[in-house]
């Protein structure tokens, strides 16, 4: 039952990328399809899951063993508790809802066959990343799903932009990916065993400083997939992706397999408080520094995706917290995979009416045209800055508490990077909401194409146009997953909230601790509300109460460099790609001169070698002989040598 | 006595490069069908092999002794053990397709004039398989001796095959691409011959050795494991060393091995894909074969001596074979380099003395061989139709050609070991292995793997995305019937044997053990074993909390 919610879609994708043009015209019906029957049987586990006793929850189920080698046991096997169970959900579910908005997305594409069977190709490979039942399966799931991405955000390959950035995104990816790998390693020598029962039960065993190996290595993984500061420069470049892709991939579920790790390798981090301290560094730093690139983005898909890194930043954050902070990482990232994936599809919605424009200085005053999108957008941005009641302001509040209960002078300070984090979210999320629904329609005076985005995506009807758009509604097949996620942004936290239904639901996986704040819990939503009005009302001072030019403006230093990431980019490319660049260059200069013609003249010095290599060329047989006779002399000469010793 | 099944497997290929050289001129097609029925029936006899070895029975089986050169004890010995038995299987596998690739490879040339007696077309396929059954013989054979022989024979056929058959279209002209590939041919052959007779050497100083102590010279690798074990055959320290480096250096040169791998980007560069495939795939395995098979077993304390600087050569071609693939302007110089890397891997998992390292590393041997043979045979493919071995000449081939780019890069993604390919399995064992004894080793050589998913998708990248701007890339035909049947079983071993391996492994693992207990080594035991493992299912988070929070 549980390999069937790997294998559905698994199938789905060799049918897709196997069957050829005959499934041109169903394939993605046949997709969708396979996604949905994915959920029917992920929610059919869940019901038979709440059936049981809290503590007696877990499933198990061993297919076969995979690589049996002397002392080194690696089994397809697979665990369904209730993290895994609370990642299915969402995988399935929003996954679902994204198979039948691309079906509205990409129905001009020629190549939606190819899409679709990559998009259930990723969402095999995340189910098998969350449903392993130890650490290499998990590894295969991690590489997959980084198969999936790389695929994806280059599913248009005619660009040479989105080839680069997929291949920038595995590269980047597989660092992280290494990391992973020795912490197996390390996982292996220390415990002679990698399957997750054994190694985090018997986790206390371990040394602290095996432990802190362990948890560093694992959250280097971590940093690769979930885009986290330093592996943090894929995510925006993953943007060239169709969006649907950037909805499912880079906002709700895989981007997050790093949160899932972390927590899921709780007892090792919960041994190795070092780990642990580096862990919330790590998501404190991309806290801020995804909410500054989110600030000075035109281009509103890379704005969602400087968010989307800064929101992860929390849930990473939250997880380095441990027992406190677990459970709320987890609630984050389900409500964020709602509202996000919904911005991510309102986005989407909105290009697809706006000749797949991007530039939100070419936006404005959208609202009328699209009142669908606009409703379904809002809630998502009310869900995200954590208006009081709904999803976000449920799961970020808690995050928030729990960095002040992280104690000392590190829980005055995690405190105020949240703080300060949920007002700069207000401000770039109410940016994006002013510069694309409100104010003029700047549209009308900027017919010219836009300067940063040269290409159009062929998905779009209207494309090679670069005429006055027509801002329209989409279809429903793609504003229904809309409604669904918006419902789910709306509602899911206060659900979760509830009773502590969510906390008491993960607790016999992750384990719970009240964390005790030195702000009482009122204090804390209350400054998380003051934030909140602050930053709106900052990006309303800017934004809204006058008229956004339709070229950016030059900006002061701290502006340009987020525009170019913060200079990421400019780093990597000086220290590793010239620096690459030279040092191959250089090598294959060696390998020619060098190391060859050392070979050949070390040769040359015993047996004459080289020389001979000029005259043989005009004669085999007798430069054979020639050879023969050389190597003759240091037969004998061996033998010799042999007899003396 | 038994039906004699080594020698018939091997000598099948054989029998079959005499009949395919005798076909008529004319007949051309002929010969390679028969070249083919032959390669394929040696397929079915190395199944056959495969599927009468016994992992759990003697160490050597099937095995032949017949006396030969009873002067010198040079006998007619015949065996395998699971490592020789999956890499006979391996190189049955890959001849068929290597036949079917390389199918209009020696093709006449139109306008050439027909000459009676010239075959070429004869010649190229009956090379192919006079290669096959000497790598067969070098697989099955525990004389060593007989192994020698045959390791060294091998390089004739490959000689002309890569210094007569190159690509037609040359980017240097085709009088300067004659004389590279004469250059490339020479090369191999004087590398590998300089190896050869170091061995050869070695080989005479063994039986000189094994005389002075047994009373009667042997090349018997059974009887002299045997001697070697209950203390008979014994050696100085600086005759087993000087014996070992004799052997090791010869296999090194074949591996390769830096710094004596600048034979082979020349070679694969210069020989036809299909060629490049047998030389990589095929004939350099038998090199960290015999590693595996006469370094470690006949000289045990000369190979835990040399091992720091083995491991260190390793590491160094794993780095460095990536990097020079990274700055390659050459499709099949890439691939080449790309080799030389994953041969630093295999001699880093054969000389890391642990379970998984040398089952990681036979495993290695074969995944490498189909995944090689996967990208090589389609780069060919590509290069056929464009006529040119530059990268550079290259882009956008996804769009006119998508199976193409497809089967090109599940091949690149076996190359750079994605899970769920049969590569990775292999590597990660090396890798663990390695790391369980080396730590800083293992490290260092998972860097290999960011550089190989940099080699491999800047090439996808290069050749098979971006716009099509060259008007030879617009008209550029997908995959023919034929190419498919080559390329397709390749892409579906690689999935299968990713998924299940099981049954490779499993015949593997009682030689390795074999072998590490020939060099006395046991693998390093974890430090906090996990002892019960029944409590696995009974674990509960909350009791393991390091309790820092409170």
């Amino acid at each position: 039952m549980i390999g069937l919610l790997v294998g559905v879609p698994l199938l789905g994708a060799a049918v897709l990328l196997c069957g050829g043009r005959r499934l041109d015209r169903t394939g993605h019906w046949l997709g969708t399809l396979l996604a949905a029957v994915s959920f029917a049987i992920g929610a059919a586990l869940f019901a038979s899951m709440l059936g049981e006793d809290a503590e007696s929850r877990a499933m198990h189920s061993k297919l076969f063993s995979w690589v049996p080698v002397e002392g080194f046991q690696a089994d397809v096997a697979f665990q369904l508790d209730q993290l895994s169970m609370t990642f299915v959900l969402l995988i399935t579910g929003v996954g679902t809802l994204i198979h039948l908005y691309s079906v509205g997305y990409m129905e001009h594409d020629p190549g939606r066959r190819r899409f679709f069977g990559y998009l259930n190709l990723f969402l095999a490979a995340m189910l098998l990343l969350v449903l392993a039942d130890n650490y290499l399966l998990l590894y295969v799931g991690w590489e997959g799903v980084g198969l999936a991405s790389y695929l994806l955000i280059g599913f248009w390959q005619h660009k040479p932009t989105a080839a680069t950035a997929a291949k920038k995104a595995f590269i980047v990816n597989r660092v992280g990916d290494a990391g992973l790998a020795i912490a197996i390693f390390l996982m292996f020598t220390t415990f002679g065993t990698f399957a997750f029962a054994p190694v985090l039960s018997s986790a206390g065993d371990a040394s602290e400083g095996q432990l802190t190996a362990i948890g560093l290595m694992l959250l280097l993984a971590a940093c690769g997939k979930s885009a986290q500061v330093p592996l943090q420069s894929w995510l925006g470049d993953a943007m060239e992706g169709p969006t649907p892709v950037s909805a499912l991939i880079h906002a709700a579920t895989m981007v997050t397999a790093g949160v899932y790790l972390i927590t899921r390798s709780g007892a090792i981090f919960n041994g190795a408080p070092d780990a642990q301290l580096v862990v919330v560094v790590v998501g404190a730093v991309t806290l801020l520094f995804g909410a500054i690139v989110g600030c000075a983005k035109d281009d509103i898909k890379k704005a969602l995706a400087g968010s989307t890194m800064s929101q992860i930043g929390y849930m990473i954050l939250a997880a380095g917290l441990g027992p406190i902070g677990y459970a709320f990482a987890i609630m984050h990232l389900v409500t964020h995979g709602f509202f996000k994936a919904g911005l991510f599809l309102g986005a989407g919605s909105v290009m697809h009416g706006m000749n797949d424009e991007v530039d939100m200085r070419r936006y404005g005053g959208l609202r009328k045209y699209m009142p669908v999108t606009f409703v379904t957008f809002g809630l998502g941005y009310l869900a995200i800055i954590g208006f009081p009641g709904l999803s976000g302001f449920f799961s970020k509040d808690q995050i928030i508490e729990a960095a002040f209960a992280k104690g000392g002078t590190e829980g005055w300070i995690l405190g105020a990077v949240t703080l300060l984090g949920a007002a700069i979210t207000a401000y770039y999320m109410t940016r994006v909401m002013l510069m694309t629904f409100f104010g003029e329609e700047r549209w009308r005076q900027a017919p010219t194409p836009s300067p940063a985005e040269p290409d159009v995506e062929p998905a779009a009807e209207t494309r090679g146009e670069h005429a006055e758009p027509h801002p329209h509604e989409s279809p429903k097949v793609m504003t229904i997953p809309m409604i669904v996620l918006a419902f789910g942004s709306v509602f899911a936290g206060g659900i979760f909230k509830a009773g502590d239904s969510f906390v008491n639901w993960l607790e016999p996986v992750t384990a719970f601790e009240h964390g005790h704040s030195p702000v009482s819990a009122t204090t804390v939503t209350a400054a998380t509300v003051v934030s909140l009005v602050i930053g709106v009302g900052a990006a309303w001072f800017q934004y809204g109460r006058k008229p956004v030019p339709v070229v950016a403006p030059r900006g002061n230093l701290l502006t340009r460099a987020a525009r170019r990431d913060l200079l990421q980019d400019d780093f990597n490319h000086v220290v590793l790609v010239s620096g690459g660049t030279h040092l191959t260059r250089s090598l294959v200069y060696v390998d020619h001169k060098v190391v060859d013609g050392a070979v050949n003249g070390t040769a040359a010095t015993f047996g004459g070698l080289s020389g001979r290599l000029r005259r043989l060329q005009n004669g085999f047989a007798r430069s054979y002989a020639v050879s023969m006779f050389g190597g003759a002399a240091v037969l004998i000469a061996a033998t010799l040598l042999m007899r003396a010793v | 006595m038994s039906f004699p099944l080594l020698t018939v497997t091997a000598a099948l290929p054989a029998v079959g490069a005499v009949a395919t050289a005798a076909v008529p001129a004319a007949k051309r097609t002929a010969a390679k069908w028969l070249a083919l029925v032959f390669s394929l029936a040696t397929l079915v006899l190395a199944a056959v092999v495969l599927a009468r070895f016994d992992p759990d029975g003697a160490r050597y089986q099937l095995t032949e002794s017949h006396a030969w050169i009873s002067d010198f004890g040079v006998r007619y010995e015949l065996g395998v053990d699971g490592i020789g038995a999956a890499l006979m299987a391996l190189t049955a596998l890959l001849i068929p397709f290597v036949i079917g690739a390389g199918w209009h490879d020696a093709d006449q040339v139109e306008g050439e004039p027909t000459h009676r007696r010239w075959r070429p077309t004869q010649g190229f396929f009956a090379l192919i398989l006079a290669v096959e059954a000497m790598v067969l013989v070098s697989f099955a054979a525990t004389d060593v001796f007989l192994f020698y022989i045959f390791f060294e024979a091998m390089l004739i056929p490959m000689y002309f095959l890569i210094g007569g058959f190159g690509d037609r279209a040359h980017a240097a002209g085709e009088e300067e691409g004659a004389k590279q590939r004469s250059y490339a041919a020479v090369k191999f052959l004087l590398y590998n011959l300089a190896g050869g007779l170091i061995m050869l050497a070695a080989v005479i100083g063994l039986f000189v050795v094994s005389s002075d102590s047994l009373g009667e010279g042997t090349f018997s690798l059974p009887e002299l494991l045997r001697a070697r074990a209950n203390g008979d055959l014994t050696m100085s320290t600086s005759t087993e060393r000087l014996l070992f480096l004799g052997f090791f250096v010869a296999f090194a040169i074949k591996a390769p091995l830096w710094p004596l791998h600048t034979w082979l980007p020349n070679a694969m560069g210069e020989a036809t894909a299909p060629v490049a495939v047998l030389i990589t795939a095929v004939v350099d395995k038998v090199g960290t074969f015999a590693m595996l098979r006469f370094c470690l077993g006949l000289f045990p304390n000369a190979s835990s001596w040399a091992t720091p600087v083995v491991i260190g050569l390793a590491l160094v071609s794993v780095l460095y074979g990536a990097l020079l693939a990274v700055g390659q302007r050459d499709i099949k110089r890439l691939v080449a380099y790309a080799s030389i890397s994953h041969f630093g891997f295999i001699i880093l998992g054969v000389f890391a003395m642990t379970s998984q390292g040398q089952s990681g590393a036979t495993l290695y041997m074969v995944f490498h061989g189909i995944s090689t043979a996967a990208l090589m045979l389609v780069a060919g493919f590509l290069i056929s139709r464009r006529g040119s071995r530059l990268i550079a000449d290259y882009g956008g081939v996804q769009k006119v050609a998508p199976v193409l780019a497809g089967t090109f890069l599940v091949g690149g993604l076996a190359t750079l070991s994605l899970p769920g390919l049969a590569p990775f399995v292999s590597e990660f064992l090396v890798l663990v292995g390695t790391y369980s004894r080396y730590p800083v080793a293992g490290i260092i050589a998972t860097a290999g793997i960011i550089l190989a998913a940099l080699y491999v998708l800047v090439l996808y990248q290069r050749t098979m995305t971006g716009p099509v701007r060259k008007p030879e890339i617009e008209g550029m035909p997908d995959l023919k019937v034929r190419e498919l049947a080559v390329v397709a079983p390749l892409v579906a071993l690689l999935l299968f044997l990713g998924v299940f391996p099981k049954p490779l492994s499993e015949i593997v693992n009682p030689a390795v053990e074999h072998t590490l207990s020939d060099v006395q080594k046991k693998d390093p035991k974890p430090q906090h074993p996990v002892a019960d493992h029944n409590k696995w299912f009974d674990y509960k988070p909350a009791g393991h909390g390091g309790g820092d929070h409170e």
